[in-house]
């Protein structure tokens, strides 16, 4: 168990740093992702199938080729990026932010599938019988829509934070590999599987990576049979 | 309070053209299914839009398309109790009831939370989840819901199609409690003769998505051939009558009405108490002279003022008695045996137990007492 937590200073940053960006990665895509979700789900508009695709591209395209086109796009002479620090002050390139919006991307298909699919399973009776009793639209979705989609909400965020611990390709490919900075678990392990004798730490990182990974899930597990039990699908 | 509609609307291949006006305390909108029933009561609650027309209700305009006018159905302050109940999962019966008072402004709060619950008899109910409850209880609960958003009206769309027989007579009750001792104007989906000839003040039939015959319960159900072909045997007089005496040996209740004493299967309600009861048409026989040495014991004499050829070997005859119309399905070939024809001295015999809770209706057991 010592030599497993004997981490050195750089191994524990990029365990922080993991869970930050992957965390950040999670909360942020969330309302994004909500919004999309429900403009897929019942949306009826002209280019739903562009968006459809717009959304699973991360998917489907190789790592390294979203990481350079957020690069382009986000790096400091792209169109968004150059605008972003210039008018907020908001710089992704080289930085902890460029991987949480890496991971975010990377994450967001797998978040909006989950919170698609639980909205198209909510009974929109339930939403028509709300109205008549005195709801207007927004209080319809805070309080009947929202309570019900959440177990496919908790699923949803997991996979995102799932997704975030593990994304490599477009991550180094956006922000690089800078320890203290953006060198996140996997990039720290494949830091150490190019050097002579890293294989113990490579090894460490992995064991980390596993446990943080697995205790993901479970916690997802659990809540979603509470938010189940909650609402007697079991 | 009034309500008005006159609507024309396509749904598909199905046209509506829909035009009725009621004022009455409990108005049914009766009819097949298919017949657009349902189609209408979603556009009074603004579930659906009309495709041309207009809505009033209590002289406030919901809808003209003319005019543009369309409010949503948020601010339309109209309760609706679905067939299927819909109360909400993922919240407690106290939650449920709770919801529709959250979003009636302050002022016009006019439904009191414990009345409410005391005239349903849900106090029980109150920490338990939708889930696990029964049919009839869930239907309670959403009528008790509509009732606490403070509702101007009150819309119920077939709330007991989906019950059984026993659960149907546990929820009857509790919707003529709510006719008779609150003060909003309920519209009634049904396609049940039972039901609706017990409930209603007023009777809007419909078939094809249009109006056949609308007016006063009693008026609307005697023209037997404008029920829809399954519900046809239950097709009879409705009578407003008041309980007059009990009689405790034999286990009957004695009916007073215009046409005369009713002997009855006893009923568990106060001397007095008015009670309507429909008399099926096929339960009815004739007499051209008074019967002796028979065993039905209601014999009611009139005057035939009506013989309407029903389907296959059967007539309709109209018997007028002393002001109350009972209607008699008997075969054409009796028809002539007796040489029945219009203003002809007849007997009407009905057999007590001909009557049953279906065509009766029984007190709240809370109120029996003999």
């Amino acid at each position: 168990m010592n030599w497993l937590l004997d981490l050195t200073p750089d191994e524990w940053n990029a365990v922080r740093l993991s869970v930050k960006v992957a965390t950040v990665a999670m909360l942020a895509s969330l309302p994004p992702g909500i919004l999309i979700a429900l403009l897929l789900a019942r949306g009826q508009f002209w280019g739903k199938t562009v968006l459809n695709g717009l959304v699973h591209l991360p998917l489907i395209l190789p790592p390294v080729v979203t990481g350079y086109l957020l690069l382009l796009t986000f790096g400091r002479r792209g169109p968004a990026g150059a605008f972003l620090a210039e008018h907020f002050g908001i710089v992704f390139s080289f930085r902890w932010t460029g991987a949480a919006l890496a991971c975010g991307v990377m994450g967001f298909p797998l978040m909006v599938r989950a919170i698609r699919l639980s909205i198209e399973a909510v009974d929109r009776k339930m939403e028509a019988a709300a109205g008549t009793l005195g709801a207007n639209s927004l209080w319809v979705f805070a309080t009947i829509t929202l309570p019900l989609i959440l177990p496919g909400l908790i699923a949803g965020a997991i996979l995102a934070f799932a997704k975030a611990m593990g994304e490599f390709g477009a991550t180094i490919t956006f922000v690089s590999n800078i320890p203290n900075e953006t060198q996140t678990l996997p990039s720290a392990i494949y830091t150490f599987t190019q050097v002579p004798g890293g294989d113990e730490g490579a090894l460490r990182l992995t064991l980390i990576s596993i446990v943080i990974s697995m205790a993901a899930l479970v916690a997802s597990e659990v809540l979603a049979r509470r938010v189940g039990r909650r609402l007697d699908i079991e | 309070m009034s309500v008005i509609v006159d609507i024309s609307h396509r749904l598909g291949g199905f046209a509506i053209e829909a035009r009725f006006e009621s004022a009455g305390r409990l108005t049914a909108l009766f009819g097949a299914s298919g017949s657009g029933k349902t189609t209408l009561i979603d556009m009074i609650a603004g579930l659906i839009r009309p495709d041309e027309g207009c809505i009033e209700v209590d002289g406030r305009v919901l809808v003209d398309t003319g005019a543009g006018i369309f409010v949503p159905k948020h601010k339309r302050r109209i309760g609706m109790v679905f067939q299927d109940a819909r109360l909400f999962p993922h919240m407690s019966v106290a939650g449920n009831l709770r919801y529709g008072r959250w979003f009636t402004p302050p002022a016009e709060r006019y439904a009191d939370f414990d009345a409410v619950v005391d005239l349903l008899g849900i106090g029980p109910l109150m920490n338990r989840r939708p889930a696990k409850l029964s049919g009839g209880e869930k239907q309670r609960v959403a009528i008790g819901r509509a009732l606490l958003a403070s509702p101007r009206l009150l819309l119920m769309d077939e709330p007991l199609a989906s019950l059984d027989e026993a659960r149907k007579a546990e929820i009857l009750p509790y919707v003529e409690r709510l006719r008779d001792e609150t003060k909003i104007p309920i519209v009634y989906v049904s396609h049940s003769v039972a039901e609706v000839a017990r409930l209603a003040s007023d009777v809007v039939m419909l078939a094809y998505g249009n109006v056949i015959a609308s007016g006063p319960t009693g008026a609307v159900m005697q023209r037997l051939d404008l029920l829809p072909a399954e519900e046809r045997g239950e097709g009879g007089a409705v009578l407003d009558t008041r309980v007059l005496h009990h009689d405790e040996p034999f286990g009957m209740t004695v009916l007073g009405s215009a046409a005369g004493e009713l002997r009855v299967p006893q009923l568990a309600m106060k001397t007095g108490t008015p009670v309507r009861i429909r008399i099926r048409a096929r339960d009815v026989m004739i007499a051209t002279e008074k019967p002796r040495g028979l065993s039905a014991l209601n014999i009611l004499p009139g005057t035939i003022t009506a013989i309407i050829p029903s389907e296959g070997p059967a007539v309709e005859v109209g018997i007028d008695c002393n002001g109350a119309t009972v209607l008699a399905r008997i075969t054409e070939q009796s028809r002539q045996a007796l040489k029945l024809h219009l203003g002809g001295k007849v007997f009407a015999v009905i057999k007590t137990v001909s009557f049953d809770r279906a065509n009766t209706g029984a007190g709240l057991p809370a109120e029996a007492d003999g």
